[in-house]
């Protein structure tokens, strides 16, 4: 798989992209922030079907904090590559193998149990990651870190709060929950997997090197596991691509909801 | 007034009184001097530059606040020039003693400090107080309210449901 694929295999409707170091930067910041795009679109899907009107609104409140996220990361972005993009079209024109996302954040909501899971396998990684982040030496980064670190807190302690809460709780709940985690496991490893971007902004003191971050990274989810009396799974197989633009089944149709509007009305506005 | 908010932002005190006449449209009853969003105000060379912080990133409020304070500097007659900064990032503890009071006032709990918020949002100790009967014995409802700034919390005495304003910092 070749990560180039970002560069040069399609004509980009956003325009011409970035080379050199600028480019490595701009392929960066979208790393960071598709994650927290289609993160937070999935969490949208549960606005208004939430399982209770609490837990609709904490997942949605969530959504919007990544969302908030996203265009400051997206506005960077845009700026970085001076060729007319906005944090608008960035989100809404690329095509799919030009999302950058893990595939961890693309799986589907497929009970109240995988929602949780995915959210705490993402969010002891976004904490430990914007940790890292606000001492990046690139000063917008590292103010976006600073900003989103203080929520993305309070996303960690709600998603480790139910952990336990359904895995310490009935014996429905334990099961489903302990399945998700199950499920949800191969895509972890992904998490820390460097593209050729990451390298070079990790050597320039910019990114963070999540290699660093990975043996902390399981044992931190190990142990709010064992407090919610589930098992840590043994898997040793992994799932990746995401990062190069090679997305699960899933994806098209996050796409396809995501972009019908600007597909449909091109270039429509409020 | 907002003696507060002079010692963490830089703004013209001729400027005050027509920063203190928009208010935050989720919570109308505060001012966004008494939030702490203003970080800085000056008048250069016929301009007035302002740079506003976010609560929270997705806080949708923002772009209603930088249209509002426009509309009160062009009424008053002057240019204005709004950025967005999200450094030094924007903590609670920038609201007023004004600004407590009016939430409190408003039925927003006003947020405690950040060893106690964290206790209060885990359920762990009864110490936010209602702002209707002023008891605290109240409950936590739920950690995330009706915008991303707020839990939700309900008195057990006089069964008061309310929001809480969360410890950011």
């Amino acid at each position: 798989m070749k990560e180039e694929i970002i560069n040069s295999a399609f004509s980009s409707p956003l325009g011409k992209m970035p080379k050199g170091q600028k480019g490595l930067l701009y392929n960066y910041i979208l790393g960071i922030a598709d994650n927290s795009l289609i993160l937070g679109q999935r969490l949208g899907e549960l606005c208004g079907h939430g399982p209770s009107l609490e837990t609709d609104i904490a997942l949605t409140n969530i959504s919007l904090d990544l969302f908030g996220q996203v265009r400051s990361y997206y506005q960077y972005a845009a700026k970085i590559a001076n060729n007319g993009s906005n944090e608008d079209t960035i989100a809404m024109m690329r095509p799919e193998r030009e999302y950058v996302n893990v595939l961890l954040v693309e799986q589907p909501n497929t009970d109240f149990g995988y929602v949780i899971a995915r959210q705490f396998l993402f969010d002891v990684y976004h904490f430990m990651f914007l940790t890292e982040l606000q001492s990046s030496k690139d000063e917008t980064l590292a103010a976006i870190a600073k900003k989103s670190i203080k929520e993305v807190s309070y996303h960690l302690r709600f998603s480790s709060d139910w952990i336990k809460r359904l895995g310490d709780g009935t014996q429905e709940s334990h099961k489903r929950i302990q399945n998700a985690i199950n499920d949800l496991w191969t895509y972890t490893d992904e998490l820390f997997h460097q593209t050729d971007a990451e390298k070079k902004m990790i050597a320039g003191n910019i990114g963070v090197d999540t290699l660093k971050l990975k043996e902390t990274y399981y044992h931190n989810v190990s142990e709010i596991l064992n407090q919610a009396t589930l098992d840590v799974p043994e898997l040793k197989y992994f799932q990746k691509g995401g990062k190069q633009g090679i997305h699960s089944e899933h994806m098209g149709y996050i796409l396809a909801e995501l972009q019908y509007m600007q597909r449909t009305y091109p270039n429509m506005s409020w | 007034m907002n003696k507060q908010m002079i010692e963490h932002a830089d703004i013209d005190t001729e400027l005050i009184p027509i920063l203190d006449k928009v208010s935050d449209p989720e919570i109308p009853v505060l001012t966004i001097l008494d939030m702490g969003v203003v970080r800085y105000a000056k008048l250069v060379d016929d301009v007035v530059l302002i740079k506003i912080t976010p609560t929270y990133s997705g806080c949708p409020a923002m772009d209603v606040i930088a249209d509002d304070i426009t509309t009160a500097f062009k009424k008053a007659g002057y240019k204005v020039n709004i950025d967005l900064v999200l450094t030094p990032a924007w903590t609670t503890d920038w609201i007023s003693e004004e600004g407590r009071d009016a939430l409190e006032k408003y039925g927003i709990a006003p947020p405690l400090e950040a060893e106690a918020d964290k206790d209060a949002l885990l359920g762990n100790k009864k110490i936010v107080k209602c702002t209707n009967c002023g008891s605290q014995n109240t409950n936590l409802v739920s950690q995330f309210g009706s915008t991303a700034c707020k839990a939700l919390f309900q008195c057990e005495d006089c069964q008061e449901p309310f929001d809480y304003f969360k410890c950011l910092k």
